[in-house]
């Protein structure tokens, strides 16, 4: 695995008036690598990642993605990372191919290289047949799997993906994450925020946010032996206790 | 300009696969001009009518028989008095009252001339108007039947009274006014709700994370709509060319042009009102109220803004489609051109600058 750094934060900071969301964060990840970003409801998560994406301006603090600024390249940055957000976010009235295409497109692939990718990506997926099916007859598990493969159809470097697994059956999330890591075994970094402990396992380093501030950062290994835990869960109850900010 | 059009592609997949959305879009202004067209040309057959007759002479029989007898008239009853008419219109089911004067045969033969009094209920300006053409006709009958017996310039002159809406708007105001309506309706509704359900399913956070530009989003999104209501736009002149005998006098591209003025306005004020909302059902709340009523009762089509209080007509004036009903009354009935309209679309471009600079800011606000 490349040790390339590919985000890389300092004392990023975002405020909303008094009140301060995300407190000086300060962290680095490694190309390729599976970076779990955890934290209550409310500790920053979300603000915290969206200045990351461009989506929002830092209030102070430094950060670059792939290289680019933050504050000054995010338009650089848009082409170099893909989202997927907490909400499905695929068209339901298009048919598979053609969410597949729209993507691509907005992404400025051209025209070839999206038919012959997209032809793969469905026969990848064991959706040949499906692939002219309208999305919104799919299975929710299937939904999520293909929300992803579009969010690293345009191979961008990084991926952040925002509670990829919300409401979706534990067998059917073991198949996400297979995904996941052939994506990272391609070189494409996952950033990714979840809730559910047994994911946090699958990742090669945790950053815990409690209250704007990042708590903890380790390989959940590392981090059950620091705090003395059996597992991740605990880890997270006992730095989560200390919140102030309610759910 | 690829991922542009992959974008409007997309946006073209949204609209036709509504089918129910597209069919009202498309059937609403055909439904309202039949509507309209049914109204224009209705042919009204044995309307019950009162007759008040002072004369109860040979003439005033004659004409009262030929009422009767004609397939648009059933008579109801005769009065005698004058007091009884205002209440036979309270009743409602009475539309037309024909009053004959004492001494009706008597002026007839002898000065050559009487007056017949036909006092019609316009709060319908359309059977109001239909009806008093009917009854002068069958009088006019009566006057040459007349005429030409006994060769004597007898004249009868129809007085007409319109009781309740004196103007007796013609309906030829209705298809400016479904004009107005539909552009607005389909560009302001459908161009916000399409922005808002970006939102609401979380697809608008995709995008934006996207190397695709935000105002190109919104761009895109507004065409179809755009190509929708010039669509909407043809096939409602069509209708009120052919169907309701309705002709263009002025310039049909500079009709066309003013539309799509409109249409741009519409289309801004739909902007505004999704990056003011989050939710579709606000959006469609937002552009129902805040479109659909002014547009109906300020733009003057429906109601005539000089009869309003003082308030209202200021408030009119911020009313877009009220100059847009200006300009279309103005090309349309009048065949004016563009130097008796300028005034009207220079205020329709600054209300749509306005407008645009406006939630172009509240889009970037959001984004920070």
């Amino acid at each position: 695995m490349e040790t390339a750094t590919v985000i890389s934060t300092e004392k990023l900071t975002k405020r909303f008036g008094n009140f301060t969301a995300v407190n000086e964060i300060t962290f680095d990840v490694h190309q390729g690598e599976i970076f779990g970003f955890l934290g209550a409801n409310g500790a920053g998560k979300t603000t915290a990642m969206r200045m990351l994406c461009g989506l929002s301006n830092p209030t102070s603090g430094k950060a670059t993605i792939a290289g680019f600024d933050v504050f000054r390249q995010t338009e650089k940055i848009k082409k170099n990372i893909g989202y997927m957000s907490q909400k499905f976010s695929l068209y339901e009235d298009l048919t598979i191919l053609e969410n597949i295409r729209f993507y691509g497109g907005i992404y400025g692939m051209d025209r070839k290289t999206i038919k012959t990718k997209s032809i793969e990506l469905v026969e990848q997926l064991g959706l040949k047949e499906e692939a002219s099916t309208l999305v919104r007859s799919l299975p929710l598990g299937w939904k999520q799997k293909l929300a992803f493969s579009v969010a690293i159809f345009h191979e961008p470097k990084i991926v952040f993906l925002d509670e990829p697994t919300g409401g979706v059956d534990p067998v059917t999330r073991r198949q996400f994450w297979d995904l996941i890591y052939s994506a990272a075994e391609r070189g494409i970094t996952v950033f990714v925020t979840t809730h559910y402990m047994d994911e946090a396992e699958y990742c090669n380093r945790i950053s815990m946010m409690v209250d704007g501030y990042i708590k903890a950062l380790d390989s959940p290994a590392n981090l059950k032996r620091q705090f003395g835990a059996a597992n991740m869960d605990e880890v997270f109850y006992q730095l989560a206790r200390g919140a102030k900010r309610g759910e | 300009m690829k991922q542009f059009i992959a974008f409007v592609r997309k946006e073209f997949y949204h609209v036709f696969r509504d089918r129910k959305t597209l069919l009202l879009l498309f059937g609403m202004p055909i439904a309202e001009i039949v509507l309209f067209g049914f109204a224009l040309t209705n042919e009204i057959k044995n309307t019950r009518i009162v007759v008040c007759d002072y004369a109860n002479d040979a003439a005033s029989r004659r004409i009262i028989d030929k009422l009767e007898v004609s397939a648009n008239f059933e008579i109801e009853r005769i009065l005698m008095s004058h007091q009884q008419i205002e209440e036979v219109f309270r009743e409602g089911k009475i539309k037309l009252v024909v009053v004959f004067p004492a001494n009706f045969n008597n002026d007839l033969t002898h000065l050559n001339k009487a007056q017949i009094q036909l006092i019609a209920d316009a709060s319908d300006p359309n059977t109001g108007g239909t009806l008093t053409n009917y009854a002068s006709n069958i009088i006019m009958n009566y006057q040459s039947e007349l005429q030409g017996l006994q060769n004597i310039p007898y004249q009868i002159e129809t007085d007409i009274r319109m009781i309740y809406n004196p103007e007796l708007k013609g309906a030829t105001n209705f298809v400016p006014g479904v004009m107005a309506l539909v552009l607005l309706l389909i560009s302001v509704l459908m161009t916000s709700v399409s922005i808002v359900r970006e939102k609401e399913n979380g697809t608008m956070e995709v995008l934006l994370v996207s190397p695709f530009k935000t105002i190109l989003v919104v761009i895109s999104k507004a065409i179809p709509y755009f190509f929708l209501s010039l669509i909407n736009l043809s096939v409602i002149l069509l209708l009120s060319v052919y169907l309701l005998d309705l002709p263009i006098k002025g310039s049909v591209l500079l009709l066309f042009a003013e539309s799509a003025l409109l249409i741009i306005t519409a289309l801004s004020l739909g902007l505004l009102i999704s990056n003011s909302t989050s939710s579709q059902s606000t959006a469609m709340i937002i552009a129902l109220l805040g479109m659909m009523l002014p547009t109906i009762l300020l733009s003057g089509f429906m109601f005539p803004i000089e009869n309003m209080p003082v308030a209202l007509q200021v408030i009119s004036n911020i009313v877009p489609a009220k100059w847009y009903y200006i300009i279309v009354k103005s090309i349309m009935i009048k065949g004016l051109g563009f130097s008796a309209i300028w005034k009207e679309t220079l205020i329709l471009v600054g209300m749509t600058l306005f407008l645009l600079v406006l939630s172009i800011k509240k889009f970037k606000v959001r984004l920070a």
